[in-house]
């Protein structure tokens, strides 16, 4: 018999601090929806994402209330629809995330991943034109979230495609300004992205992926915050130890989730993402548990190594609680979805500079950044470059999610609502690096490539 | 299948036989039954059987939950999984 103690441990996890499942996503294979017909291909499209996930959201639901630990969101990944439009000879492929973004309102999911394409080392035309699709894709759709890998240990930094990207980010900017730039919360651009991360905006269904798929992310920052408030002072072996404990507990949980979700749903369980995935909800914050090991604030010298400390611990305790580990796993440090991080860029603790060597420890890279509307493309192309280039070397997943707020300068506070949360915007570097940028072709692979 | 009912707040006269009257209309067989005072705060913990249970999990939820709003408590009942999965390896 479980103690009450136990019992309790648990309860108060959910209740006052914030452990939730963040999503259940379903990856699905969009390989056989192929046709010259750009028409065809969409319905396929429609119809094989409403056939297999129509009992997404209630099978979600139903494991939510029986188990009593909320599930936030219900989500989808398809195959880069890059790959999938390429055969027909539309030039623009709007109306494809159109297409998905019907799928996702008929289903009930809050976001679909998949708008995707894959030029690490170049491209095809059916990559360009995705590329090109990109601002207006995200101006028309409600749902949709699009995502681009420019790099990978193995190829190097497609230089073009980021150059490219530098635009794409402005110009989705520029048509969704009414919003605060909304457009360029859901586009990622990434180096060594991996094929079955469940978190929104940057993910997909790998070509390497079944069918179909189901992929679960746990969330618990208020939770690893709490543990360590109880060791207060105690030096970092019991702090690791105590992140190591409770992300085991956190992890468990998105593992009978997903085991639940698979059976239920009748569709095979690919991986457990061990990712801290903060909110803007009070309590559920990283920055928040960086503070609580000792820091002023999140920033403030000391930050990338209390990350890098909690990122492993992370890892440890989670990869003993899941049958297979997979996605991004790690920490993220989104800052507009995060009270503390946002607490933390409104006082200037934390700059875009102490960001990017936080990313060389932690999952994922410079998140949810808003910088002023009037930073120029090939500034963002070169913030691109530089994370591209930490994930390069380092054999890592990094990304950048920046918003060039329309109109907005340092110190503004831009609202994107919900999950989004709200960024101040930012200080760039305004140093010049147009003529680095307009070089093109590709940085070749390093030599940590070379591992045969 | 089983399940954890668990009731936290302030204790008082009528607790146990709340619930168990909605468990004894509902045909919910109570397995085992642990209390304790923790921090002051009355906690009861109680493992059921639902499986020959003659009314849908949610309704019994819900049922739960009103009586624990008539008696200013917390009662909440949930797969006993969840617990097991945290807890036992």
């Amino acid at each position: 018999m479980l103690s009450p103690f136990e019992v309790i441990e648990t309860i108060k996890m959910i209740q006052e601090e914030n452990l939730d499942i963040r999503t259940i996503t379903m990856g699905i294979s969009l390989r056989d929806c192929c046709s010259s017909d750009g028409k065809v291909a969409r319905v396929k499209i429609y119809d094989k994402i409403t056939r297999l996930a129509c009992n997404l959201v209630r099978v979600g639901e139903e494991i939510a209330q029986e188990y009593g630990i909320p599930i936030i969101n219900k989500r989808i990944a398809v195959t880069p629809i890059s790959l999938v439009a390429e055969s027909c000879d539309e030039e623009r492929y709007v109306q494809f995330a159109q297409a998905l973004d019907r799928s996702a309102e008929a289903v009930g999911v809050n976001f679909i991943g998949g708008f995707t394409a894959l030029v690490h080392k170049g491209y095809t035309g059916g990559d360009r034109r995705l590329i090109d699709s990109i601002p207006e894709a995200l101006s028309a759709t409600r749902k949709v979230c699009a995502s681009v890998n420019v790099a990978t240990t193995k190829a190097g930094i497609n230089m073009d495609a980021v150059r490219e990207m530098g635009s794409v980010v402005k110009e989705t900017a520029r048509l969704t300004a009414a919003e605060g730039g909304l457009g360029c919360c859901k586009l990622v651009v990434f180096a060594n992205v991996p094929e079955d991360n469940p978190f929104m905006a940057g993910a997909f269904h790998g070509v390497g992926e079944p069918e179909c798929v189901i992929n679960v992310g746990v969330s618990g920052p208020g939770v690893v915050k709490s543990a360590l408030e109880r060791v207060k002072g105690a030096d970092f072996g019991t702090v690791s130890e105590t992140i190591k404990k409770t992300a085991f507990k956190i992890t468990r949980m998105g593992q009978l989730v997903a085991q639940e979700a698979s059976r239920r749903l009748n569709v095979p369980f690919g991986i457990v993402d061990l990712s801290l995935a903060p909110t803007p909800a009070i309590g559920d914050s990283v920055a928040l548990i960086l503070e609580e090991m000792g820091l002023e604030q999140c920033g403030a010298p000391g930050t990338t190594a209390a990350l890098a400390l909690l990122n492993d611990a992370v890892k440890k305790g989670g990869t003993m609680a899941s049958s297979y580990v997979g996605g991004l796993s790690g920490a993220f440090i989104p800052v507009s979805e995060d009270a503390g991080m946002i607490a933390a860029a409104t006082s200037g603790a934390l700059t875009i500079e102490k960001l990017e060597a936080m990313t060389s420890v932690c999952s994922v890279g410079l998140d949810m950044i808003v910088v002023p509307g009037s930073t120029s493309a090939s500034t963002i192309a070169a913030i691109i470059a530089d994370e591209a280039a930490i994930g390069m070397i380092n054999n890592k997943t990094t990304a950048v999610r920046i918003i060039p707020a329309p109109g907005k300068k340092v110190g503004d506070l831009v609202e994107f609502g919900g999950l989004l949360g709200s960024g101040p915007v930012m200080r760039v570097n305004e140093y010049n690096c147009e003529e680095f940028i307009r070089r093109g072709g590709r940085i070749p692979a390093p030599i940590q490539s070379m591992r045969n | 299948m089983r399940a954890v009912i668990s009731v936290i707040g302030k204790d008082r006269v009528g607790i146990i036989a709340g619930v168990s009257k909605i468990l004894v209309d509902t045909n919910v067989n109570i397995l085992d039954i642990s209390q304790t005072i923790m921090q002051e705060i009355f906690t009861m913990v109680m493992l059921v059987d639902i499986s020959r249970a003659n009314t849908p999990f949610t309704t019994l939820s819900d049922d739960l939950k009103e009586l624990g709003n008539t008696l200013g408590l917390s009662i909440q009942i949930q797969h006993e999984d969840i617990f097991n999965s945290m807890h036992r390896i």
